[in-house]
């Protein structure tokens, strides 16, 4: 089942929760706070355990993204599910580098690479 | 506001308000005036994430988010650098005192983390006065 919010787009894959931006820059305050709320809605309605989020098209991150990312990893976790990041071009996954969010987050070239890697329910 | 100096400087100054809402503006007008003198794509993102984060922090930790309070942005932007001038309303505050958010037991505090942004991208960063006045400069020669 795919859905789509104001912010981002959503779908199902087996025991996963695929999600993409629909903006290219994920840094103002207003869009984040949306995107924060609508991310906890989709998780806690979702079916599934697990979580994508696929950074296809986006182009700049701010720290307060990286918040959000946070706040998801910890309420994924809490629902023993995992959290994985997909498809992160290189800017901004030196600002993972930078922060050394890349040790928290587990973090794929690709969607399929990282679909392959959720446990197989 | 911009202007172009004949010492071949762009400048301006923006206020920005609690709601941001003029950040947009401020951030057009440096990247029209980086991309005037040429500067690399990277470069565009460095200075457009350290301005985000540094209005950002001034609005919400300097001017806790008082709608009353503006943060005045004046930029300068020359063939070898670019600098740009953060002052917001606030009482100020001790860089120094700032957690590192990259140790162990900070990592999953989703906050903290713009200070270290500014000064990972930027080549020189000063705090005027009490804290509140941030000063920080992108030297082009310093990009490989």
């Amino acid at each position: 089942m795919a859905s789509e919010t104001p912010r981002l787009r959503c779908s199902s894959q087996g025991s996963v929760l695929v999600v993409e931006f629909s903006d290219r820059d994920v840094l103002d305050d207003v869009a984040i706070r949306q995107i924060n709320s609508e991310l906890v809605r989709q998780i806690e309605a979702a079916k599934t355990v697990h979580v994508l989020i696929c950074f296809r098209g986006v182009e700049h991150l701010s720290s307060a993204a990286l918040g959000t990312l946070i706040t998801v990893n910890s309420l994924v976790k809490k629902r023993s599910g995992q959290l994985r990041l997909s498809n992160i071009k290189g800017t901004i996954l030196e600002v993972f580098r930078i922060t050394k969010l890349d040790r928290l987050f587990q973090i794929h070239d690709t969607s399929e690479q990282a679909l392959a890697a959720f446990p197989k329910s | 506001m911009m202007s172009t100096s004949n010492t071949g400087f762009d400048s301006g100054n923006v206020n920005v308000s609690a709601s941001a809402e003029e950040l947009e503006v401020l951030q057009t007008s440096v990247a029209s005036a980086l991309t005037r003198h040429a500067y690399g794509e990277h470069a565009l993102f460095s200075i457009r994430l350290a301005i985000e984060e540094a209005v950002m922090n001034a609005i919400r930790h300097g001017n806790l988010s008082d709608p009353a309070k503006t943060v005045e942005a004046r930029w300068s932007v020359g063939a070898e650098s670019a600098t740009f001038h953060i002052i917001d309303q606030g009482e100020g505050f001790d860089p120094a005192a700032v957690p590192d958010p990259t140790l162990d037991e900070n990592l999953e505090i989703p906050s903290g983390r713009g200070l270290m942004l500014i000064r990972a991208y930027m080549h020189e960063v000063r705090h005027h006065g009490l804290g509140n006045h941030l000063e920080m400069t992108f030297r082009r020669e310093a990009v490989a």
